[in-house]
């Protein structure tokens, strides 16, 4: 479960005041707003990239406002995908797992159970340079769910695809939802990405008063 | 204008189009091969000027050979000084907006717009200056020679002096010494491997670092394991740049190293004292030698080029 009480970030001169929102366990959350209206925003200060000012992060129920981002068991997939250029597919599986001194066969059948599920086996010795849109998507999810993170954070990820390997992706995402377990919070434009995906549709925008909240913009079918 | 009357202007403009184009490439390639031109003359005159045989005379004496060795050994120890100094601080640069990061930004280009002489001079004034705080305590108790200045029982300006702390604390001299040669050098080099560095890490996706941090690295593992090994190139290219700056620092290291055969003599001072002396064949060889040792450190820098675009 991920939970947001009241939380205030700043970006620049920008500033996000009294943020809340709650989705639960196992759910998948996509969250829609305007360009510009801070949903980056909002997932950095999550993941703990961006300093909350005010307010909690909680996951699974426990405060994580403080800690380091290593340290609060999220995944997060930003628009770009930001692969290492200088490591193999393999090596992107292995990352989290090394900093957590895995064991050398715990390792390797993480990272085989990671291949299978995003049907990227082939890809394993290969550099990211070179890959397309979709393998390089498949590439980042096993990056970010290779440590089994509690919640994973998509920003746009899918938005660059092209529509065939868009559905694919939908459909990708959606079974591993199910699959794993993992709590998605999903940031998107797209409303049919919404509509397919979503179990919970939230929406960042401005109220009348000119603050910027989330809103439950209701529960997919 | 009539539709016959634009068509035959259209085919007017289309005649004259070839015309201009030639004018506009005649007058560009006028104005640029002025510089390309003063380039081959002054080697073209270099090379008119001595012959092999001279060349390899020159090259066979002795001072000039160990000029050659302490060139080799100070300019890569500068580089290697400058991209160990440059990393770190190109990094802090280019990811971080700090108290004072303007200033430092300005501040290490300091060295690439002073003028050298000022830079050397500057340096031998820091390693013979007291320092301002110790000499204020220190002149307490000095006494005063008749130029007014204070003394400690040595005799020695009162106040902590770096030279002589170097030399007395940890057996190192510097001034009028090669590792003189090494920081006049790494003074201007290290400014250049900065800026390199800086260029580096701002063409490297910091989303990657964040990423990494979210995947269980500190900011120190996610430098060491993400950025730095894609850094790769701009660290060569920085050390090949502070190498070649190196190589051709000269009035910095006048001034705080001198120029003593057999001691602190490098190529750029070689041809200083050759002329000094009126050994002309010899300034040029030692000229022609330098010019070789820049064209394989430019070609080095192209084929590194090469490899970063593609």
């Amino acid at each position: 479960m991920i939970e947001l009480a009241d939380v205030s970030v700043r970006s620049g001169d920008y500033l996000l005041e009294g943020i809340s929102f709650q989705v639960q366990a196992g759910a998948y959350a996509v969250l829609m707003g305007r360009t510009g209206i801070g949903k980056t925003t909002l997932l950095e200060a999550i993941c703990g990239l961006r300093r909350v000012l005010r307010g909690q992060v909680l996951v699974g129920g426990v405060n994580v406002t403080g800690w380091s981002p290593g340290d609060r068991r999220i995944g997060y997939m930003p628009q770009d995908l930001a692969l290492f250029p200088t490591m193999t597919v393999r090596q992107h599986l292995e990352f989290a797992q090394r900093l957590q001194r895995a064991s050398q066969p715990a390792m390797a059948a993480r990272v085989r159970e990671l291949a299978d599920l995003l049907e990227i086996d082939h890809l394993l010795p290969r550099g990211v340079r070179g890959l397309s849109g979709g393998e390089a998507q498949r590439v980042a999810l096993g990056r970010a769910l290779a440590a089994r993170p509690a919640l994973l954070l998509l920003d746009e990820t899918i938005s660059a695809l092209d529509a065939e390997t868009r559905r694919s992706a939908r459909q990708m995402l959606k079974n591993l939802n199910r699959q794993t377990g993992v709590t998605v919070l999903h940031v998107t434009h797209d409303k049919e990405d919404a509509e397919q995906l979503s179990d919970v549709c939230l929406q960042l925008a401005r109220t009348g008063t000119g603050r910027v909240q989330v809103s439950c913009a209701g529960a997919a079918t | 204008m009539s539709a016959s009357g634009d068509q035959q202007q259209a085919v007017l403009n289309g005649r004259r189009g070839p015309l201009r184009d030639a004018v506009f490439f005649l007058v560009m390639g006028g104005l640029s091969s002025c510089f390309v031109l003063l380039i081959v003359l002054l080697l073209a005159a270099d090379l008119s000027f001595t012959s092999p045989r001279a060349f390899a005379a020159a090259l066979q004496k002795p001072e000039i050979q160990a000029a050659f060795r302490l060139t080799m050994l100070t300019c890569t120890l500068a580089a290697v000084l400058s991209v160990w100094v440059a990393t770190p601080l190109g990094y802090l640069l280019s990811r971080f907006r700090f108290p004072g990061s303007r200033i430092v930004d300005v501040l290490v280009d300091i060295p690439i717009v002073l003028p050298p002489l000022v830079l050397g001079l500057s340096l031998l004034i820091l390693f013979h200056q007291p320092f301002p705080l110790t000499r204020w305590f220190a002149e307490s108790g000095a006494d005063t020679v008749a130029d007014g200045s204070k003394v400690d029982a040595t005799g020695r300006p009162a106040g902590w002096i770096l030279e002589n702390w170097l030399e007395e604390s940890a057996g190192i001299p510097v001034t009028y010494r090669w590792p003189a040669v090494v920081l006049a050098q790494f003074a201007v080099s290290c400014a250049f491997a900065v800026r390199t560095m800086r260029v580096t890490f701002d063409q490297i996706n910091p989303r990657a670092e964040d990423v990494a941090r979210t995947l269980g690295c500190t900011r120190g593992q996610a430098f060491l394991q993400v950025a730095l090994p894609q850094a790769w190139r701009g660290i060569l290219t920085a050390g090949t740049i502070s190498w070649a700056r190196a190589l051709g620092e000269f009035g910095p290291i006048l001034v705080f190293a001198g120029a003593t055969r057999f001691r602190t003599e490098v190529l750029s001072t070689s041809v200083f004292l050759e002329l000094s002396v009126g050994q002309l064949d010899a300034a040029v060889a030692v000229s022609l030698m330098m010019v070789l040792m820049a064209v394989a450190v430019l070609l080095f820098l192209r084929w590194l080029g090469a490899g970063m675009s593609t």
